[in-house]
């Protein structure tokens, strides 16, 4: 884990910590590193940081490689680790936080298809009021320019009415896009709980 | 017994026949469903993963408007569960931060009423005894794993009506219906749902490992009561075509057995056929 990158700079910030503990709401101070949440960890194989690792790498601070790690965006949200947590520290809101902050800094990771999903996904809702599978999976394959994989199951499914050509009929569509935009506003205005 | 009833999105989609079984066994069991009009996507996990308070907003409209027609939810996706139940509990216990929500969601809201889960409704509610009286067609010798996932069971200071590492609740159901259960240690492994589009390969190695473990413990199908985990379940199944492994939601279970007429048309919906298990065992 480098503490400094090759020029002999350090690579911490010192606000970090607090930062993510303010967002995430939960006390990663507890954490004692017994590796129970990696353990039962179902997508390790395919993280950079284990999830014990990254609690201790944003306990130390170390704010670049933690937003740009694969591991907060591989994470499949199942809850293991924090049902099994002995000292209830709640990983899938830390994740949860290290994500958000990550989107609104603008940071990049490495898993740039599952951001793009979340994003096509709240598009949906905010156009839609509910989910529209079939212009959301449109848009996520023009964001991610994969246009050919799952073709024959999307067809099949058109076919089998599990895809709706037409997008859901809902009222509220004033009230669902109000609520993003308080929440637009409420980023922007730099606030938080 | 009257509830309203939050379908979310993927059973007006890709779970059709998810959606069409709980209305006709919420029907015939007596348990009134009233559809929370002008419901909207609870925001599942791509809300909590970009912002915490649109996560709870996209949640406390619907909360709201259930509040407002006086009623608890009955829902049956665990995805929608748990960000219903996370809403409500944080609501709850953070009684100062209500009134964000409040303002966020442009409605009143006094955390009232709560959100069930259909099988935690039928298991409890309605009952193993008078589910087993009203059995017609047995699933005699139809070998089944029950498989729960993550969000009906954990986190378990939120959602559980269930042990978080070894639930029941379905066992106990499927064995009234007459089906032959296997016990196995899948039931609450994550089968990577939530990165089936936009990570397939993780997705793909999560359902081989799950459908395999079913198999080894003799099952020839897998009952569910998540849309995410059928669809995810049915699709990222790569193995040999011969061997695929059906997937059943508990509900379509519940139907056949109590002799719903239509249960053909649900069977009909989905990806992996059951009809060739199901004629084999006379059902």
């Amino acid at each position: 884990m480098p503490y400094f990158d090759k020029n002999g700079q350090t690579t911490y910030d010192a606000n970090f910590y607090q930062q993510v503990k303010a967002a995430s709401g939960t006390n990663i101070d507890r954490c004692y590193q017994c590796l129970t949440c990696s353990l039962g960890c179902p997508v390790t194989f395919a993280m950079d940081y284990l999830p014990n690792q990254l609690v201790r790498m944003v306990q130390l601070g170390l704010k670049q490689p933690t937003l740009t790690s694969a591991t907060i965006w591989i994470c499949a949200d199942c809850e293991a680790c924090a049902t099994r947590c002995p000292n209830d520290v709640e990983i899938l809101r830390l994740m949860d936080a290290l994500r958000e902050i990550a989107q609104q800094e603008g940071i990049r990771g490495k898993e740039k298809t599952v951001a793009a999903f979340h994003q096509a996904f709240l598009a949906s809702i905010k156009r839609w009021g509910r989910q529209h599978e079939l212009s959301m999976l449109l848009q996520l394959k023009f964001k991610t320019a994969d246009f050919f994989s799952d073709i024959a199951l999307g067809i099949k499914m058109l076919l089998k009415g599990k895809l709706k050509l037409l997008p859901p009929r809902f009222g509220d569509l004033r009230g669902v896009r109000a609520i993003f935009q308080r929440i637009e506003k409420r980023i922007t205005g730099g606030e938080r709980a | 017994m009257k509830y309203a009833y939050y379908p979310g999105c993927s059973l007006e989609s890709t779970a059709r026949e998810y959606d069409l079984s709980v209305r006709a066994v919420c029907s015939s069991l007596g348990i009134e469903l009233t559809e929370l009009a002008d419901w909207s996507c609870c925001g599942a996990s791509s809300g909590h993963s970009t912002n915490r308070w649109l996560a709870h907003a996209l949640a406390g409209r619907n909360l709201a408007l259930a509040e407002r027609a006086g009623l608890d939810i009955a829902v049956a996706c665990p995805s929608c569960y748990v960000r219903l139940r996370t809403t409500y509990q944080e609501m709850k216990d953070n009684p100062q931060q209500q009134e964000e929500l409040v303002n966020l969601i442009g409605m009143p809201y006094e955390v009232k009423y709560s959100t069930r889960h259909l099988l935690d409704i039928i298991v409890n509610d309605i009952g193993p005894e008078e589910l087993k009286k009203r059995v017609v067609k047995p699933l005699k010798a139809l070998k089944v794993a029950c498989y729960y996932g993550c969000y009906l069971v954990r986190p378990p200071d939120v959602v559980a009506f269930d042990d978080p590492e070894n639930p029941e609740s379905m066992d106990m159901l499927l064995d009234t219906l007459g089906a032959e259960v296997r016990d196995w240690s899948g039931k609450v492994d994550c089968c990577g749902g939530s990165l089936s589009l936009s990570k397939r390969e993780i997705a793909c190695r999560l359902v081989a490992e799950i459908t395999e473990m079913a198999q080894r413990a003799g099952a020839q199908a897998i009952v569910t009561a998540c849309p995410l985990c059928h669809s995810n379940l049915e699709m990222r199944q790569t193995a040999g075509r011969q061997n695929k492994l059906p997937i059943f939601y508990f509900t379509e279970l519940i139907g056949l057995a109590i002799g719903l007429d239509k249960t053909r048309s649900w069977f009909k919906k989905h990806m992996i056929s059951p009809l060739n298990l199901l004629a084999s065992h006379g059902l």
